[in-house]
């Protein structure tokens, strides 16, 4: 089991979409909200996501597809 | 010793031992070095800094390592300079550039990897690494060389050779990772879980961005121990503009500086201003985005200080400015002509910002005000290459030079 954490930025359009309750739903990961802000401009939500490494990868790769952003917690960690 | 006493968690004050822990297990949110201020106030004055050595390392009680563990290039305790040619064209009675082009490695970098070389190496670290597309780059290379510790640096793979070569002296491991900037990062943020390295502005982070408090530090000695009343700093991932402000704070709660009142000002470029564009929107949830600018070292489209700065910038009465590209180079050139300091293009969005924030009326005339300026401009040439001042050419006899440069010689001679 792998364990990954991640920061999802949602768009305004898909505010209103229950994407991580899809992710957990449609892949085989474990969903844990640590931390998450929205409002009307943009969302926000920092999670743990624990799984099959490739699972994880493939759940991630669904979000971006739907539109989120995903980063690493750490923000851009390439500076100038 | 250190006064440094803990990591605490900046949103939930959880507590960790002083690792290299960079976020907090319970809630994810970041954390920073703590400190025993009342011990601090009784082992610092004036008079200990003063007698300290002419670098940031004066202020070593402020900072999380121990003085055997020091990697020291000679970074900071930088000019402040009294402006006189550019205040006057902007209207404003007491204008500083606090110039950090001359450090070692020609950016204010070397006073985070200062800080997150010698606390990695305490740590017992024997690696550190950064991603970078220039100055952090350049001053982990030279840091490790000075220290003898190994170095990973990596790279967009199509980052211009003479950027390059400014790391590549030091000879660190160099890794040039094909890939958009998103995959470079990415991966960089895996590597800096996955392998035992001091990743500096990851897994050492916290250590790493106090060594920017030492600007805040320095701009209040430098002004006889007091507090500016308006800072115009560049921000990228609102690392800086959050420590110089720390700064200032630190001083204060030990005794050294007797008010705050400062304001902080953030200076973005268009092609890269989350911050702005939130402050703008009168938001704390900023929005990434995608960066394009020629103001490269502040190319940060998902700031992990973001949050932090727009707080900071409300709780002080500060503001944030966003300029074009084109004001960048008018920024750099202004900058250059009226003060002879030659800035990279970083240095051109904080003088363009500042101009555009006096214009606005978010900076007073009599507020004494104190602009950053963080990197040297022959890191950035190209961005300027083609606007400035051309050689005369002129056969090598005095007929050929008067004949080319008569009026300008007439208006020289009549001064």
């Amino acid at each position: 089991m792998a364990t990954k954490r991640v920061r999802f930025t949602f768009a305004p359009q898909l505010i209103t979409l229950p994407i991580i309750y899809e992710l957990g739903h449609q892949f085989q990961v474990v969903t844990n909200i640590r931390m998450a802000d929205v409002d009307e401009q943009v969302g926000w939500v920092v999670l743990e996501l624990e799984g099959d490494a490739a699972e994880i990868e493939r759940g991630l790769d669904w979000a971006q597809a739907k539109g989120v952003r995903v980063d690493p917690i750490e923000g851009d960690v390439v500076e100038g | 010793m250190t006064f440094a006493r803990s990591l605490k968690c900046r949103e939930c004050a959880r507590e960790y031992p002083l690792e290299a822990l960079h976020v907090c297990e319970f809630c994810f949110g970041p954390v920073e070095v703590a400190y025993d201020y009342e011990a601090i106030a009784r082992a610092t004055s004036r008079g200990r800094i003063a007698a300290g050595p002419d670098t940031m390392w004066r202020y070593a009680d402020f900072l999380p390592c121990d003085a055997g563990a020091r990697i020291d290039l000679h970074a900071g305790f930088t000019p402040l300079v009294r402006s006189k040619n550019l205040a006057e064209r902007l209207g404003l009675r007491e204008l500083y550039i606090k110039n950090d082009t001359v450090n070692p490695t020609w950016s204010f970098k070397d006073r985070v990897v200062a800080v997150a070389s010698s606390r990695a190496r305490e740590l017992g670290f024997t690696t550190i690494a950064c991603a970078s597309t220039g100055n952090l780059a350049n001053s982990v290379s030279a840091h490790a060389a000075r220290a003898g510790l190994e170095a990973f640096v990596f790279i967009p793979a199509d980052l211009e050779q003479g950027k390059v070569l400014g790391s590549a002296i030091y000879n660190p491991t160099l890794v040039a990772v094909d890939g958009n900037y998103d995959e470079v990062n990415r991966l960089c943020a895996e590597i800096g879980d996955k392998y035992p390295w001091a990743f500096v502005n990851i897994n050492v982070r916290p250590y790493y961005s106090e060594g920017s408090k030492t600007l805040g530090f320095e701009t209040a000695e430098q002004l006889g121990w007091r507090a500016p009343d308006h800072c115009v700093v560049p921000i990228a991932s609102g690392s800086l503009f959050t420590k110089i402000y720390k700064g200032f704070k630190e001083l204060a709660a030990v005794g050294l500086i007797d008010n705050l009142n400062t304001r902080m000002s953030g200076a973005q470029a268009d092609g890269c201003s989350p911050v702005a564009v939130a402050y703008r929107e009168g938001t704390t949830n900023f929005r990434p985005v995608k960066p394009k600018t020629i103001a490269k070292s502040l190319a940060i489209g998902n700031p992990a200080d973001g949050y932090y700065a727009l707080r900071q910038m409300a709780d002080t009465g500060g503001a944030c400015a966003s300029v074009s590209d084109d004001e960048v180079i008018e920024g750099m050139k202004l900058l250059a002509e009226a003060e002879g300091i030659f800035a990279e293009t970083a240095g051109g969005v904080v003088i363009a910002s500042l101009k555009k924030l006096v214009e606005s009326g978010r900076i007073g005339r009599d507020e004494v005000t104190v602009a950053y300026i963080t990197g040297a401009g022959l890191k950035t040439q190209e961005a300027v290459a083609e606007y400035v001042t051309e050689a005369h050419h002129v056969a090598p006899n005095i007929e050929a030079f008067e004949a080319r440069l008569g009026e300008r010689l007439l208006q020289t001679a009549g001064r």
